[in-house]
């Protein structure tokens, strides 16, 4: 197999990268371990498309976040992912945080965000009447926006293979192999994939594959980030992005809506050594709930739904680095996309293909480069005429696997064929929600694992959770 | 859009709806029909094929399978229609039902009168907050049943179940037959969630370990559950860190309880009760929209598919009255409200008109009591009393009343008191 560029890592950075350079007449590669493309960061995270208010100025990681923003009106409608502008409010409760206030606009400012207010106390208690009465005040950031950062991940990928990427799943990088001061290639377990450039985007494993090349002048460790979901049909809700005024100690928890309705809160943050530990915490989701309950006092852990964590690539030293080197003049370094890497994604793409052309990449326009991509078609989002219609076209969407998010088969059957086939319980379930609601699965999990067996012709046996391994049944009964 | 009108439609085909279908067309409805989204009839009973069922209705032992049929003779010697693979997304106010249909596409039921048989779903892992990983394997016990009574699938090997419900006791011994090991059974309580019938002779017939007052904190395992943490809780059901142990096992059970399905219920208004979680209604099985009825599951729940037989064929007969314009008018209500150590009454309100027949109350206790004395009054002056050996939560009770006497505004209530 050869590519003109190998892409490493399916996540948002990866995939956004993927896609764009596909806007290119190129031969692109993107290989991953896991069976789903959407990462491992980039799936588990707090959803929000940040403005880059509160970066340190003057880094990339500030650069790269402000350009990226204003790009997900177009993205999202483009790649048809659910994409809100519902702003953010930092409430100032204590007498610290309100002190605060006027310094975080300053370091607005200074990253070049200039749409950022003071609210008053009756103000922010109108906007969010669910906040703490003792509030005195905030900040309101009106760019500050919620996504589904899976269904952008899908959607950068889907395009990307609709415009000529090849995706290549559960394929491990185990190597790179270098002649005369040139990467050629990389060795995966699917095999050696000859290349004419690399890109590392392997997030919290970025520092492993940058050590097949001899980098290892940084590590990465995992600062774990856990959340809770409330269900939809809590009266605890927020309209907007609660952000936490992050004092010295602690950047904090926040409350927030998502795309799809439900409340999300949290996450914690805590560094730690082991990078396959996305387990949750008694403690971790105690103080989730005590923290978030300091701005928004209805929060109650009866509400929630599901737990989950995500497991941020920390890089040491810290920050975002894109780095090219003399020596290894074909490989492109992408490492501490730490906690801003949803945003970050749209302009890391374009920022790699730049870097990529100054070193020597050869890159012609794809003229027949389509940037739309479908998602599809929800049932439960139909009013009564698309519903008859669809139903009409596709007899399966009548029927109703998932009752709580309203999930029909003709949905999950598309999914196991669309371009990235969901081939896995939880790719349906992050691609359609199914599993995603009160029950958690509990009644359509069974359904799920029946129609992927029967779609991919292998027994119920062989279907995974997730990962190779995380197989969902034990065998036949007797 | 397909429209169809009828008299009575039932939403749902399990023993609830099955029951309310066949009273309604016994009581004069013409047109019955039962909307189930399932491709056949019989709601959870089909996926029980463990005997137990229809001591208290038929006097003998059947399987669910084989209860849920009679009623399902019955129901079609009787004309009752049957609509499968239909799911109600919608519900009005005014009878109207927007389904879904596997053959006609959407389709618009327009009924004079409708029962709620939806039943209930399991409470799952997050509800009860186990931190931990996320791995394949952890199942809640009627998912496990489904896959093992209805796909023919084994969970796995080495089984840990939380919560001593009754379909949790019932899969420990299944598993067991299938030749799993069940390591062992864990209630966060000092008492047992569901029969003691089913302790008996699905864990101790068995030897199957039950751990009282222990509880799951963690869970281990990236790709497939590979163990969890037991540990003993204290009396504020916190555990103790230095109890805690390691048990190895590739799958976990939950069975901690159900919860009615009533979003439905809840899109039409109907008035729900934060306890039960399921729709109030009258001893007519009525909800506080007049046109609706509600029984089973959806309603609260119930151990025993035999309670929920006689109160849905309540539920039949008056949704088919109401079609048939032949409720008496009402003469004002009494509430039911729960006394010492009892959770809940179901019914919530007694309807007082001519008709005036006696009624019967199910409840449940907050806790286990032995030897008890279990008094209703009303307005505080007892009109039934009678003693028990015990009670307990996971054993629904029941009395009947008389009402002739009562009179609009009043109170009922049942207390559970030490017997002297
Ligand atoms: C708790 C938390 C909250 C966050 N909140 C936000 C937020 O609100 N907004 C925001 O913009 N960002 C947020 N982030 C940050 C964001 O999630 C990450 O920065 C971003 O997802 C990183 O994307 P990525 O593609 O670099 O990495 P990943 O998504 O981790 O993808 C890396 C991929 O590389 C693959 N890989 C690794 N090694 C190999 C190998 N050897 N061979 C093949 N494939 C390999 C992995 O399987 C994985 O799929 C948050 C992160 C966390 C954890
Ligand atoms: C796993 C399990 C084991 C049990 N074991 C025993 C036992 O051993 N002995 C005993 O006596 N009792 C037992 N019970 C209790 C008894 O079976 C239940 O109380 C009884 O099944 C409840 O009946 P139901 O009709 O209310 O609910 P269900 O049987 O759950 O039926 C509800 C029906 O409604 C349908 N439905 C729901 N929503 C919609 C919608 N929107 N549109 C269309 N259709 C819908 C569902 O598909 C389902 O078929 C058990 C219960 C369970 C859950």
């Amino acid at each position: 197999m050869k590519a003109d560029v190998l892409v490493i890592g399916a996540g948002a950075v990866g995939c956004s990268i993927a896609r764009e350079l596909t806007r290119y007449n190129l031969n692109v590669i993107v290989v991953d371990k896991n069976p789903d493309v959407g990462g491992l960061a980039s799936k588990s995270n707090s959803a929000i498309i940040h403005t880059g208010y509160d970066a340190s100025p003057g880094t990339l990681e500030s650069e790269l976040v402000v350009a990226a923003n204003p790009m997900y009106d177009k993205i999202a409608s483009e790649l048809d992912v659910p994409f809100s502008r519902v702003g953010a409010i930092l409430p100032a409760i204590t007498d610290e945080q309100f002190e605060l206030l006027p310094t975080l606009k300053e370091k607005a400012f200074k990253n070049r965000v200039y749409d950022i207010e003071y609210l008053t106390k009756e103000k922010v208690l109108e906007m969010e009447p669910n906040m703490t009465p003792e509030v005195r005040g905030a900040l309101y950031i009106p760019r500050e926006s919620i996504i589904d950062p899976f269904l952008l991940v899908v959607g950068y990928a889907e395009n990307a293979v609709a415009n000529g990427a090849q995706f290549l799943l559960n394929t491990e990088v185990t190597g790179i192999e270098i002649k005369d001061g040139r990467i050629t290639g990389a060795n995966t377990t699917k095999g050696f994939i000859e290349a004419k450039f690399i890109v590392n985007a392997a997030g919290l494993f970025c520092d492993q594959i940058a050590s097949f090349v001899k980098k290892n002048d940084f590590f990465v460790n995992p600062r774990r980030g856990q959340f809770y979901i409330l269900d939809k049909n809590t009266n605890c809700k927020t309209n907007h992005i609660i952000l936490p005024i992050p004092t010295k100690l602690t950047k904090g928890k926040l409350m927030c809506p998502t795309t799809h309705g439900n409340m999300l809160i949290g996450p914690t943050a805590e560094d730690l050594e082991d990078k396959l530990d996305a387990s949750t915490t008694k403690e971790g989701l105690q103080s989730i709930v005590a923290d978030v309950k300091k701005m928004i006092p209805c929060v109650n852990m009866k509400d929630t739904i599901t737990q989950f964590a995500g497991l941020r690539p920390n890089r040491n030293p810290e920050g975002l680095h894109i780095d090219a080197y003399d020596d290894v003049p074909n490989f492109v370094n992408i490492s501490g996309v730490r906690s801003t890497g949803v945003t970050g994604s749209a302009a890391i793409g374009k920022y790699v293909i730049r870097l990529l052309q100054t070193m020597g990449m050869d890159a012609k326009p794809n003229l027949s480069f389509n940037p739309v991509r479908k998602s599809i078609p929800c049932f439960h989002e139909m009013d009564i005429h698309q519903k008859e219609e669809i139903i009409r076209e596709d007899k399966l969407y009548a029927h109703v696997v998932c009752r709580c998010e309203t999930i029909t088969e003709g949905e999950i059957v598309r999914a196991i064929h669309s371009p990235i086939p969901a081939k896995t319980v939880d790719a349906i379930k992050r691609r359609l929600r199914a599993g995603m609601g009160r029950c958690q699965g509990g009644f359509c999990g069974p359904k799920v694992i029946e129609i992927i067996a029967r779609e991919l012709g292998i027994p119920q046996e062989a279907v995974v959770k997730d990962r190779i391994g995380s197989n969902m049944l034990e065998g036949k009964a007797k | 859009m397909f429209d169809v009108k009828c008299d009575v439609a039932v939403i749902g085909g399990g023993p609830a709806g099955l029951s309310a279908a066949m009273a309604a067309k016994e009581s004069g409805a013409k047109n019955v029909m039962i909307l189930e989204r399932d491709k056949s009839m019989g709601g959870i009973l089909q996926q029980c094929i463990h005997p137990g069922f229809g001591l208290a209705y038929f006097n003998e032992e059947l399987t669910g399978p084989e209860y849920a049929s009679r009623f399902f003779e019955k129901d079609k010697s009787l004309g009752v229609s049957f609509v499968p693979n239909t799911m109600v997304l919608n519900m009005e106010k005014n009878g109207t039902l927007i389904c879904s249909n596997g053959e006609k596409g959407m389709m618009a039921v327009h009924a004079k009168s409708v029962v709620l048989a939806m039943g209930c779903r399991e409470r799952t892992r997050a509800q009860i907050q186990i931190p931990g990983t996320r791995p394949a394997g952890i199942y809640t016990a009627g998912t496990a049943q489904r896959l093992i009574n209805r796909q023919n699938e084994m969970v796995g090997k080495r089984i840990v179940i939380l919560g001593s419900g009754d379909i949790g006791m019932i899969m420990a011994r299944r598993l067991t037959l299938e030749g799993s090991k069940v390591v062992a059974v864990v209630e966060i309580m000092d008492y047992l969630a569901g029969l003691t019938r089913n302790k008996v002779q699905c864990l101790e017939d068995f030897s199957i370990p039950l751990y009282m007052s222990h509880t799951v904190t963690r869970i281990v395992g990236n790709n497939r559950v590979e163990g969890v943490y037991i540990a003993e809780v204290d009396e504020h059901m916190q555990s103790k860190k230095e109890s805690e142990v390691f048990v190895e096992c590739d799958t976990l059970l939950l069975s901690v309880g159900l919860i009615p399905e009533n979003e439905l219920t809840k899109a039409a208004e109907i008035a729900i009760n934060p306890v039960t979680n399921g729709p109030e209604v009258n001893q007519y099985q009525q909800t506080s929209v007049e046109s609706f009825f509600a029984c089973g599951n959806v309603v609260h729940v119930n151990d025993l598919v035999d309670h929920v037989s006689m109160e849905s064929e309540i539920a039949g007969t008056y949704a088919a009255k109401y079609a048939l314009g032949q409720i008496e008018p009402e003469e004002g209500f009494v509430g039911c409200t729960p006394g010492a150590n009892v959770r809940y009454i179901c019914p919530q309100k007694i309807r007082l008109d001519a008709e005036r027949k006696p009624v019967t109350l199910f409840f449940r206790a907050v806790r286990p009591q032995k030897n008890v004395r279990i008094i209703a009054s009303c307005n505080g002056s007892t009109i039934y009393e009678k003693k028990a050996f015990k009670v307990n939560p996971g054993e629904m009770e029941k009395v009947t009343v008389d009402v002739a006497g009562f009179t609009d505004g009043q109170q009922l209530t049942i207390r559970i008191e030490e017997a002297v």
